[in-house]
């Protein structure tokens, strides 16, 4: 009995130390992750956080000036148009970023020859950085030499200032976002298809289902899933968007001024004041912290 | 995509939070400027030297480095490529990387001596009498209201309008007398404009606070104001007859004459490139511009002219200089003020200056504000007199008025009052149907805003 009790600590430290020992390398590969997560992200997002209810000017200490920074950005005029602007951007780009791409790995998965080019095709605008693509489009959509003013007057189609127009600048900087990012998407749906059974196809012709039937009540239905994770990765990304307006209409455009432009003006350009970029950076945060939560929890569910 | 910026935002606090753990700073406060070893050794790290790319221009300024060290061997000089950055400005302070002198632009010292980021340098200054010849209207521009300065200017320039003679003679306009008023810069415009489809007769500015800065010197050149002082509170003071004036003006050559080409939304370098390619009539511009557009957008100095400002009646001032670190030793403001004594702020150096550049080919003679009063502008004159090297009667209209035209300081917070006064100009430039009155309300209303923190 006393030989027993004394033996099971025994056992238990040694079956502990031997799962350690077993599982070091696991541990020492972690650690190595954790560290990097802590000092790349997790410290930097405290001192954000800390930043945001600060006054700085990096001579003197910082010192706590309460919500004064959040209080300075509510009352900023852009503030409620920074945001509006993003979430018409996010709105137009999810609807083009959502649905091209889902057309076209159909169309592509549909193709019997070819496929292996057009997968390339579509991928390579992502393999450009993303600053040439941008720049690239400054040049196609000069509304003098332009590329695409020059093939709308050649085929005798009005004109369009694209980025120069209030009408027409959102919807010139979605073409250029979603040129940039759809090859990601459609890869994704891609596999998604091809791992779609085919005897489920073969089921709906025997009973005779139209292509259009199929693709609703077989593609779409089992694409479901993968189509909930990528929309909420793409609310996530293109609320991010600052490239596209400040190179193509300017961080002082009010057509286009984005949340994370407004960021950039507090820090870099306009107010230089960190605290303030912080602030609204705290927002943003928060903003797509709750679409990641959402994205966590659909993930979660379907394991 | 924007992850990366993102990312990038995130290192940038990341530094700022390790430097400030480490912060530490000190301050005097004394009658006397504090004494200091005049031989200890003291390494002093200023930027503003050239890039590889401009061999030449950088030679000289080691040279010039070289030299001051023989004078001063108990001084190292560490100097470094760059200019003043606001991208990369705050997190070099936080980061300890920022220099012991540092360049600046005229609009950037009120906000540096608001955040306190820059170094007093009052007391030190009578030890170096070159200053006292410094035009007082630009110390203003170190000081703070107190009447403590924080830096020197080093060179500065005014607005004139910059044109290409050729395309003047082939529309049938006289070279040598360009537009004297904005009415004339219209008629002018038009006659280039009708020179061809990509001629553009009239360029102007509109993105990343370039519009902001025009369209004050549009201001300034009929007399307006873009914010005033009244009973020690700033207020905005373009929401009315001249603001709609330079607006108008635009909108008119843009859209009923079509003489200001169809792309817009363009900033510093777009016009000096237009200009280069000789396509581009006139724009508003400093004479510094010439030398820039000459060396990167192979441009020829014999194609360009200089006039006046039109309407003449002010001409917005700008330029740059340099500032002291807040966390520079006594030991190194003495040094950094050895060094821009030597330099730019000397007048003794002006000719050995010119001549160097005459050696070089490079431009003497190009019509700039002086720095200086008294005897040292005269010193200046006579330098340039006996070297210029330019077609100096291409800038002649310019010389020429630029002694009967004031010279105004950019207002309070410029960059941040640039900033939204770009958007005017923008939509006069973009959207046929722009309201003005309403563009400059709204704008009026933001100013305001941004001139309630001004002290």
């Amino acid at each position: 009995m006393a030989v027993a009790t004394a033996g099971r600590p025994a056992g238990f430290r040694s079956r502990l130390s031997r799962k350690i020992q077993d599982n070091l390398m696991a541990y020492a590969f972690m650690a190595g992750g954790i560290a990097c997560f802590a000092f790349f992200s997790w410290y930097p997002l405290v001192r954000g956080v800390i930043l945001s209810f600060q006054q700085i000017n990096f001579v003197t200490d910082p010192y706590w000036v309460g919500t004064d920074n959040f209080t300075a950005i509510f009352k900023d005029p852009l503030f409620v148009t920074a945001w509006k602007n993003t979430l018409i951007f996010t709105g137009i780009a999810l609807i083009f970023g959502f649905l091209v791409p889902l057309a076209l790995s159909i169309l592509i998965n549909e193709m019997r020859h070819l496929k292996g080019f057009f997968r390339v095709a579509v991928y390579l605008p992502v393999m450009l950085p993303p600053i040439v693509g941008v720049l690239l489009f400054r040049y196609f959509y000069d509304p003098g030499f332009g590329l695409f003013n020059t093939i709308l007057r050649g085929v005798g189609l009005p004109e369009s200032q694209w980025t120069q127009s209030s009408k027409t600048a959102m919807i010139s900087l979605v073409l250029v976002s979603t040129w940039a990012n759809l090859g990601g998407a459609t890869l994704m749906y891609l596999a998604a298809l091809q791992s779609i059974p085919g005897d489920l196809y073969e089921a709906a012709e025997l009973d005779g289902a139209s292509a259009w039937r199929r693709l609703r009540h077989v593609t779409l239905p089992q694409l479901r899933f993968i189509m909930l994770v990528l929309l909420l990765l793409q609310i996530i990304a293109t609320m991010q968007v600052f490239i596209e307006p400040y190179q193509l209409t300017g961080t002082s455009n009010p057509d286009t001024v984005t949340v994370m432009v407004l960021i950039y003006r507090y820090a870099f350009t306009v107010n230089q004041d960190f605290g303030m970029a912080a602030a609204m950076s705290v927002l943003l945060f928060v903003v797509l912290g709750i679409f990641s939560a959402i994205y966590l929890r659909v993930t979660r569910d379907r394991d | 995509m924007n992850r990366s910026r993102l990312r990038s935002a995130v290192g940038l606090l990341l530094v700022a939070g390790v430097a400030l753990s480490a912060a530490a700073c000190g301050s005097d406060d004394g009658g006397n400027a504090p004494a200091s070893d005049p031989n200890a050794k003291v390494t002093l790290v200023i930027n503003g030297l050239p890039p590889d790319t401009e061999a030449v221009n950088r030679k000289h300024f080691l040279d010039n480095v070289a030299e001051f060290e023989k004078l001063n061997p108990n001084i190292d000089i560490d100097a470094k490529e760059g200019k003043m950055d606001p991208q990369t400005f705050q997190s070099k302070l936080a980061g300890g990387q920022l220099e012991d002198v540092f360049y600046v632009y005229f609009t950037d010292p009120a906000s540096l001596i608001a955040k306190r980021q820059v170094a007093d340098i009052s007391k030190y200054l009578g030890e170096f009498a070159p200053t006292k010849e410094i035009r007082p209207d630009l110390m203003k521009i170190f000081s703070d209201d107190g009447g403590k300065v924080y830096g020197l200017p080093a060179k500065n320039y005014s607005l004139g309008l910059l044109y290409n003679r050729d395309l003047f003679t082939q529309a049938k306009l006289d070279p040598n007398n360009p537009p004297k008023t904005w009415d004339e810069v219209r008629t002018a415009a038009k006659a280039i404009s009708a020179l061809g489809k990509d001629y553009v007769g009239y360029g102007d500015y509109s993105k990343n606070n370039t519009g902001g800065w025009h369209f004050t010197a549009g201001m300034y050149s009929l007399g307006g104001d873009v914010a005033v002082n009244e009973g020690g509170t700033w207020k905005a003071a373009f929401n009315n007859e001249k603001g709609t004036q330079v607006l108008q003006q635009l909108k008119d050559m843009r859209w009923t004459d079509n003489s200001m080409g169809q792309r817009q939304l363009l900033e510093w370098a777009d016009l000096l490139q237009m200009m280069g390619s000789g396509k581009l009539g006139m724009y508003m511009a400093a004479p510094d511009n010439i030398e820039t557009i000459v060396n990167q957008f192979k441009g020829d100095f014999n194609k360009y002219g200089l006039g006046p400002i039109p309407n003449g009646t002010a001409t917005l001032a700008g330029g740059e200089g340099y500032m002291f670190n807040a966390k520079a030793t006594p030991e190194k403001i003495r040094a950094g003020l050895k060094w821009l004594t030597f330099w730019w702020d000397n007048p003794d150096r002006i000719a050995t200056e010119y001549e160097w550049a005459a050696s070089q080919k490079t431009p003497v003679g190009l019509p700039e504000p002086a720095l200086w009063t008294g005897d040292a502008k005269a010193k200046q004159q006579a330098a340039i007199d006996k070297l210029k090297n330019l077609p100096v009667e291409n800038y002649k209209p310019f010389a020429d008025a630029t002694a009967n035209i004031p010279l105004k300081v950019e207002p309070p917070n410029a960059q941040q009052i640039y900033a939204v006064l770009d958007v005017p100009m923008q939509k006069v430039l973009t959207d046929k149907n722009a309201d003005i009155a309403k563009l400059l309300k709204d704008a009026e209303t933001q100013v305001n805003g941004i001139l309630a923190s001004v002290k």
